[in-house]
């Protein structure tokens, strides 16, 4: 009798989280979130990090009024959650005349969001690198330009490896929030998929989606740590 | 200009909306009173367990520890609050956003104890056992203090982000900051009451990341 009834209440619990049924019948809709995932945050990782890099090779020049600008705009990209800017850029941005869809919303915002922190990232490498180096660089004659783009930022970028990895992770994941803005990425194809179905699978089926896309991230991302650990000079 | 002025600084709307505001403020500052020290003790209990001698424990914990940091917050709050219900767990969404808070923020501020722990050098905990100190009090008294230290810009960068992470709980209807702030968007068809809860959030986190970037600078030198 005992065991008849835990019997069933397995069965209730697989039917509720594990329905076979329900993964066949929604694969297809997850799949098609994992790759609207995928591009999402290939592309943010790539414009994010190359803006910020960008942006902290120009600081170098050190004209004021323009890192002052940059400084007030990285501070408030690092201070507001992501969700507010993806909202005020959504919602608020089309009645100004630009409507965008949320897919550009999503990699426009998280971009910028990625931008700012990398360059903070960048900024304290460059200036961890010893006044020597730039005197020694344009003893050489080389100009400031070849001075940064040869010189300092290979130095610097290997100090930060680490914090720019655990970052990005960070930004990455937060393509999630697309779901609110009707990004059809994973976590939306999840939702979706459950309210249809009344049924718990289709949200196991997308926190799985993202166990299998971001364990190695964060694995690699364990790594990078230990292996590129931040050497103070 | 002044279309633009019309819709994000509209100070008729942002003066109407500000009560319902204030209000999602008051309840962004409980939720934070609550899961901030959750993570924080989470955090270093977890960060202790990981230090364990026993192998088995030790590779939990770090799976576990891996496992919430690779899902995304959001998913694990919707999981939490729309999916356990199938399995006749129902908590309210003020009860969800804590739960999954808890597991989220525990693994994050328990890799930067763990961190912290590790950069305390060995000799400190055998010197400190050959005083006579058992091995909690040489961990309470001598390893802990410096290890905060060591990864308190760590910390709280992190906690700067639970901070703004708060907001994800106005997608479970929490009636925090941003969903209020949201509410009155979409009943005024204006983007001013979100701009208004930005630049609160603003007020309250800018001095923050300030304080953590000259922090940082500080520690890197």
């Amino acid at each position: 009798m005992n065991s008849s009834q835990t019997v069933s209440r397995w069965d209730l619990f697989v039917e509720t989280f594990f329905s076979q049924r329900l993964i066949d019948e929604y694969s297809g809709a997850i799949a098609e979130g994992v790759l609207i995932t995928c591009e999402i945050a290939l592309l943010v990782v790539v414009t994010g990090i190359a803006l910020g890099l960008l942006l902290a090779m120009l600081r170098s020049y050190r004209f004021l009024p323009f890192n002052v600008l940059v400084l007030c705009l990285v501070d408030i990209l690092r201070s507001l959650p992501p969700l507010v800017l993806i909202l005020l850029a959504y919602f608020g941005l089309p009645a100004i005349g630009f409507s965008m869809s949320g897919f550009v919303v999503l990699w426009l915002v998280l971009s910028l969001i990625l931008a700012a922190f990398a360059e903070e990232i960048f900024w304290a490498g460059i200036l961890s690198i010893r006044r020597g180096q730039w005197e020694a660089a344009r003893s050489t004659g080389l100009g400031h330009t070849q001075t940064i783009v040869y010189v300092i930022i290979p130095q610097a970028v290997r100090m930060t490896v680490a914090p720019l990895t655990n970052r990005t992770i960070a930004i990455t994941k937060n393509t999630a929030l697309g779901t609110v803005i009707g990004v059809g990425e994973i976590l939306n194809q999840a939702s979706t998929a459950q309210s249809f179905s009344g049924n718990a699978t289709p949200l196991m089926m997308g926190a799985i989606a993202y166990i299998i896309l971001f364990i190695p991230v964060v694995a690699v991302g364990r790594w990078i740590e230990t292996r590129f650990a931040w050497r103070r000079i | 200009m002044n279309l633009f002025l019309e819709s994000f600084f509209n100070f008729q709307i942002m003066s109407e909306a500000s009560p319902l505001l204030i209000r999602g403020l008051g309840t962004t500052a409980m939720l934070c009173a609550v899961v901030i020290p959750l993570g924080l003790i989470g955090g270093l209990t977890v960060a202790l367990m990981a230090l364990s001698s026993n192998t088995w424990l030790r590779w939990s914990i770090i799976a576990l520890i891996d496992l919430f940091r690779a899902v995304p917050p959001l998913v694990l709050l919707i999981f939490i609050y729309s999916g356990l219900p199938f399995a006749g767990i129902e908590l309210s969404p003020f009860t969800a956003v804590c739960v999954g808070f808890f597991l989220n923020n525990s693994a994050y501020y328990a890799e930067i104890y763990r961190a912290g722990i590790e950069s305390v050098g060995v000799g400190q905990m055998e010197a400190a056992r050959s005083t006579g100190l058992k091995n909690i009090q040489a961990m309470v008294y001598v390893i802990l203090p410096q290890a905060t230290r060591n990864v308190l810009p760590d910390l709280l960068s992190n906690t700067i982000e639970v901070v703004k992470l708060t907001s994800i709980a106005s997608v479970v209807a929490l009636q925090e900051l941003l969903y209020s702030a949201d509410m009155a968007r979409s009943v005024t068809y204006n983007s001013s009451p979100i701009v208004m809860a930005a630049g609160i959030y603003l007020l309250i986190l800018w001095p923050v990341v300030r304080m953590l970037s000259k922090l940082e600078h500080k520690v890197g030198h």
